[in-house]
């Protein structure tokens, strides 16, 4: 018990933004993480001893979010079509509202699986192998997401924005 | 230099701050003389630091009481306990549904904070105490000579520090011990022996319920013990022996334990 709250309890804000970025959806990513660490509670002794702690809670995170996705497929991308400004992780502020606002929609336009990848390594700072881990993936699959993924966003943004000044010359280069 | 070509894994992993020195060198030399890369790149870093900060707001928000660890735990336990915590007339109307008087307590039994907190200790200690202190062929699988390798397997499996009382004093010598299986996981079985042959032996486990409970008495037939918990790990001390003789014992245990594990 105590190491749980040792290891799990300073994992829980991460876990929420984690959440909140996959389900883009506050109230249900509150209530995915309560679910998580309901069964973290619940199989905490089934646990590797010496497995990290933060892999094997992040899995079960986003094995539960893969789940509730799924089943809420259909309603989520109505969802998507009228998503409001509330549902946005965090309200933009007037300077880089419109930056935000790109991100937001192009981290949307993400198949599931590259926005998973980029999100545990770019903003929970997994490692490529702890995000192998958790994804259960081979970390080339993991790289290959990320890399995918950066395009798309790069893309997506450059298409809304192209007064942003990076406009077109930013084509792929071998 | 490695003399690798810089790959697409490269850049991302420079973007990533996840290279070592000597590479992350080589990819910078690649960049400066790259000038279209190395804007693509710097345009997804810039991407990445700007999705860091869009969700940075949410992980810095009081965590929701509802996702508190200690009320999810206690919840957890409480959703245990429930059917069988309520009145009186809640838990005989569950027993008459059930219609197996017998069974149904029994497992009344099993769900109640009784059994799974220092009365289970206690009903564990008498029964580890009954096969391995009476075994006169191998009462330890670790004698007292190896010691300190039995401390590191007990605690390692207790998944914490775990104490042993020098006795000697009391005129009780250190015979050595073994790990034990408990419906509550293992426990550690430590066993003493003064010069009539009279057996005393010390349970160890770790609690999830009664943490920290004051010593009380338990008798089993001729056996007689003290159980306590202190700082989540419970311990019984059994002998066959009267238990005025065994409640100094104790206590002297519970001063050592208590003086080591806090030193």
């Amino acid at each position: 018990m105590k190491d749980m709250m040792l290891l799990v309890e300073p994992l829980i804000p991460a876990l929420r933004r984690y959440a909140k970025a996959l389900l883009r959806d506050p109230a249900g990513a509150d209530d995915l993480v309560q679910d998580c660490l309901e069964r973290v509670i619940a199989r905490w002794h089934q646990r590797r001893a010496d497995g990290d702690a933060r892999t094997w809670v992040f899995s079960i995170l986003h094995n539960l979010a893969m789940t509730r996705l799924s089943r809420a497929r259909r309603r989520w991308h109505v969802a998507l079509e009228d998503a409001d400004e509330t549902a946005t992780a965090a309200p933009p502020t007037q300077e880089h509202g419109v930056m935000h606002r790109d991100l937001m929609r192009a981290l949307e336009t993400l198949p599931e699986e590259q926005r998973s990848v980029l999100l545990l390594v770019s903003v929970e700072d997994l490692s490529y192998a702890e995000a192998a881990r958790v994804l259960d993936i081979p970390i080339g699959t993991v790289m290959s997401r990320l890399a995918r993924a950066r395009e798309k966003l790069l893309r997506a943004t450059e298409a809304e924005a192209p007064a942003t000044g990076r406009g077109t010359s930013l084509r792929r280069v071998k | 230099m490695t003399g690798r070509p810089i790959a697409e894994e490269d850049l991302h992993a420079y973007i990533d701050d996840a290279l070592d020195p000597v590479r992350r060198d080589e990819v910078q030399a690649y960049l400066d003389g790259h000038a279209d890369v190395a804007r693509r790149v710097a345009a997804m870093a810039e991407q990445r630091r700007a999705l860091r900060a869009a969700f940075a707001p949410v992980a810095e928000e009081p965590v929701p009481s509802g996702l508190s660890l200690p009320w999810l735990i206690e919840k957890r336990r409480r959703s245990w306990l429930a059917p069988w915590q309520g009145s009186w007339r809640s838990a005989a109307a569950a027993l008459l549904l059930l219609g197996l008087g017998g069974l149904g307590g029994w497992f009344a039994h099993l769900l109640s904070p009784e059994a799974t907190g220092i009365a289970a200790l206690k009903e564990e200690a008498a029964a580890n105490y009954a096969v391995y202190a009476s075994d006169r062929v191998r009462p330890v699988e670790l004698r007292a000579a190896d010691r300190d390798e039995l401390l590191a397997w007990v605690s390692k499996r207790l998944k914490r520090p775990v104490a042993l009382p020098d006795l000697s004093a009391s005129g009780y010598r250190f015979m050595g011990g073994r790990l034990v299986a408990t419906a509550h996981g293992p426990a550690g079985l430590f066993l003493y022996d003064d010069d009539r042959g009279t057996r005393v032996a010390m349970l160890v486990r770790p609690m999830a319920f009664e943490r920290d409970t004051p010593m009380s008495a338990h008798e089993q037939g001729t056996l007689a013990g003290f159980a306590w918990a202190d700082q989540g790990l419970g311990y019984s001390l059994m002998a066959t022996a009267p238990a005025e003789r065994l409640h100094p014992l104790a206590d002297e245990v519970r001063r050592q334990v208590d003086g080591q594990l806090r030193s």
